[in-house]
């Protein structure tokens, strides 16, 4: 492994040289997340800089092939770069569903001119992505999905209605799954289909949460022409394509957990709100409330390593994310509301900047959608319940 | 280390499951329970115990052990979780190994340690006087004159007290109940003088003792470890413990579990399996994700106690605490999804419940843990 060490090094070295002052620090806030795409404005000249420089390198998407823009680095290299941006606390160049979710279904089941053409814009940030999946009509049950997309010879013909596409308004393209024959069962009918969001037809209109604006949109598509070209993989075969990208996005929720608003410690931000006495929390329910929470949270960390050390190993059941999206969600509920517990009356605020307007309730309201989004927890329970128990379907 | 186990691993758990399958299921200790065996548990499965190497499983090859870690004690007491197997090796090789091992001088471990791994001396860690595990407000009295000591006091629920050989008490020589310095671990030969033992019937038919100490003589050739600085190994020799009981535990709740499943798939209700109907496959699922979750912290914590004794405490402290409340969900689910059948007590699952319930509470319950944990933390 003295291979890896010096790739450690060298990363290392690099990053020191490369990564603006600005961009070593954290996160203020959503503000600070650098998403790309045409309309993109960028926050600062750091910003800017630190994307070209990753991209340049290859490093925005470091796993994916050269040729596509990405930084051809095996599994155990990519590690070694993310452990040395963390250590120096480096700010990830740029965030995308592009990166995240179509690059890795694109790369599976893309042909050679839709990778091409999509995994550099991708890689280098110039295209924002969003994802068109659930319908008004069709949430727990996705594959009921309604949005029609009827072959005219050289090209689709799309109409019908999207709900919670993240970022649809600033997006510059949407990756969607339509329905291409009627007439068969559900799965067998699905399709997957690209189209740029400034098509003729298409509109957005953003959605208001309990938690305040957010980032979903309702997105509508009226007679929208796409070309024959934007299919992915083969017609009616959809559904394969949003089982790989669904995987993906319980992994992202999961994994993180999701951890809006507040970074700090539970235990941190409950004494900071309550004060101690003779070295215990002053409350001593909420402090057991807590010491219970953060003893299931060490646990779901660990139960995070030992899943990836059993993927390495071949032994984990892919099944095993949903485990992971069901704990990790409900982890999080339960620490928002320990959250506003340990903040009491403070903790109602709304507006004001004392409250950051009211980050603590507006974080305890959108993790309420944890367990929603991404397959509900019941949907979870639905495919451990069958995948790891094998208990017999009704 | 990766939190999986390595091969070595994976075999012994595969040969100790065999073997307790084979010599001691579930049936060999409603044996011993319905015929009232004055041991309550079989000397000759612990001869057997002693030839698979288990008995000495953390006594060092120096003195004549198996020499390996907590990981692998940790294997075979969840194995025993599985089969309920009553048998010293919780008290004997795990708890006063770990105390002798670590605190004892060689004249000491040379005395006790290859009895104890050739299953020739039981020995037993004496710690409670209360009904809640609080190691710290120890008050039975070791009061010293020169290099003589005389012990006062009792002790409740001391495992396997009424065969042990050798009790490991632990005394106060000074300070007051609450206070952690003042501690000091005695061994004493369980037939000594003034020392009156009465066994406990328990609900798991397992095995404890009450123990009296009326002016016990002991010397300072009795002291294990440090006079009055007793409560450093004290803690630990609790840590090995409550770790080994987390593994029980947990091999407990996954039986427990295991036999539920098995149990929706072939228990017919309206016409269906039981197993197809939501309410239940979704209360199944939640229990195997809280399990597996736990399995998680335990790899942890032995891995932990193996590469540094010292700096298991908050790491052990998370396992016990977790692998309690999973067990526990997963014996009152077993119970409840087994419907009527699971309440009689000619059906097994009634063994699970109540050696959770033991196992849960022995060394400090949830609540005393996730207490530590805070403290730890510093609040």
């Amino acid at each position: 492994m003295a291979d890896l060490e010096s790739v450690r090094k060298e990363t290392r070295a690099w990053l020191e040289e490369n990564c603006p002052p600005e961009m070593c620090t954290p996160l203020r806030g959503e503000e600070d997340v650098c998403w790309g795409g045409r309309k993109w404005k960028f926050s600062s000249d750091a910003q800017r800089v630190w994307l070209e420089r990753m991209a340049a390198r290859g490093w925005t998407v470091p796993e994916w092939p050269r040729e596509y823009g990405g930084g051809g680095l095996s599994r155990e290299e990519a590690k070694v770069l993310r452990e040395e941006m963390r250590k120096l606390g480096c700010r990830s160049p740029l965030d995308s569903f592009g990166i995240w979710m179509l690059g890795p279904a694109l790369l599976r089941y893309g042909n050679a001119d839709q990778k091409g053409e999509h995994l550099p814009k991708i890689a280098r940030g110039e295209i924002r992505w969003c994802q068109g999946y659930s319908e008004p009509g069709s949430g727990s049950d996705l594959a009921s999905l309604q949005t029609r997309a009827e072959d005219k010879g050289d090209h689709f013909l799309v109409n019908g209605s999207k709900i919670w596409t993240s970022y649809a308004n600033k997006a510059d393209w949407i990756f969607c799954l339509v329905r291409t024959d009627p007439k068969v069962p559900k799965h067998q009918g699905i399709s997957f289909l690209l189209f740029d969001m400034e098509s003729p037809g298409v509109s957005t209109a953003p959605i208001t949460l309990i938690s305040g604006s957010s980032p979903f949109c309702q997105t509508f598509f009226e007679d929208v022409l796409v070309p024959k070209a934007n299919l992915v993989g083969e017609m009616n075969k959809g559904w394969e394509v949003a089982k790989l990208l669904l995987a993906h996005e319980r992994d992202t929720i999961g994994g993180t957990g999701l951890s809006t608003g507040e970074t700090r410690p539970l235990r941190q931000i409950a004494a900071e709100a309550i004060g101690l006495e003779n070295g215990v929390l002053a409350d001593t329910n909420l402090r057991l409330q807590i010491a219970l929470f953060e003893i299931d949270a060490k646990a779901f960390r660990l139960t995070n390593d030992r899943v990836s050390d059993l993927m390495k190993q071949g032994k984990a059941n892919p099944a095993v994310s949903s485990l992971l999206k069901y704990y990790g969600t409900e982890l999080n509920k339960r620490r928002q509301e320990l959250i506003m517990s340990a903040g009491g009356l403070d903790a109602l605020e709304w507006e004001g900047e004392s409250s950051h307007e009211g980050r603590a309730a507006r974080a305890w309201l959108r993790s309420k959608g944890n367990s929603i989004e991404g397959g509900t927890s019941e949907v979870q329970l639905n495919v451990i319940a069958k995948r790891l128990l094998n208990l017999p379907v009704e | 280390m990766a939190l999986v186990l390595t091969d070595e691993q994976s075999m012994l758990r595969d040969t100790a499951r065999s073997f307790l399958a084979r010599n001691a299921s579930i049936s060999h200790l409603r044996q011993l329970r319905d015929h009232r065996d004055p041991d309550g548990f079989s000397r000759e499965l612990w001869k057997e115990f002693a030839e698979q190497g288990w008995a000495g499983i953390l006594v060092p090859e120096s003195h004549r052990g198996l020499g390996v870690g907590y990981v692998e004690a940790g294997i075979v007491m969840e194995e025993l979780g599985h089969t309920l197997t009553p048998s010293p090796f919780f008290s004997t090789s795990v708890v006063a190994v770990s105390a002798i091992a670590h605190a004892g001088n060689n004249t000491q471990k040379s005395a006790w340690l290859p009895k104890i791994a050739s299953a020739d001396l039981i020995a037993t860690l004496a710690v409670d006087e209360a009904p809640k595990h609080r190691p710290e407000k120890i008050a039975l009295s070791a009061t010293r004159s020169g290099n003589a000591f005389s012990l006062k006091g009792s002790k409740c629920f001391v495992v396997d007290g009424h065969v042990a050989d050798l009790l490991i008490v632990a005394a106060r020589t000074s300070g007051a109940p609450g206070e952690t310095g003042g501690i000091t671990l005695f061994a004493l030969d369980s037939k000594c003088k003034g020392l009156r033992v009465e066994r406990t019937i328990t609900v798991d038919s397992h095995n404890a003792a009450r123990v009296v100490f009326d002016n016990v003589p002991a010397s300072t050739e009795n002291v294990l470890g440090q006079i009055d600085d007793g409560w450093s190994i004290l803690d630990r020799t609790l840590d090995a413990g409550r770790v080994a009981l987390a593994s029980e535990l947990l091999g407990a709740g996954d039986e427990a579990f295991a036999r539920t499943l098995a149990y929706l798939k072939e228990r017919k209700q309206f016409g269906k399996l039981i197993g197809e109907f939501q309410a239940l496959q979704h209360r199944a699922a939640n229990l195997y994700c809280d399990l597996e979750v736990t399995r998680s912290t335990l790899l942890q914590a032995l891995q932990t106690l193996d590469e540094s004794f010292d700096a298991a405490a908050q790491i052990v402290s998370i396992a016990k605490a977790r692998a309690a409340q999973s067990a526990t969900l997963a014996v009152q689910e077993g119970i409840q999804m087994h419907g009527g059948i699971g309440m009689t007590d000619e059906f097994d699952i009634g063994f699970f419940i109540k050696r959770v319930r033991v196992c849960q509470e022995l060394f400090g319950d949830t609540n005393f843990h996730a207490d530590r944990v805070a403290r730890l933390n510093h609040y």
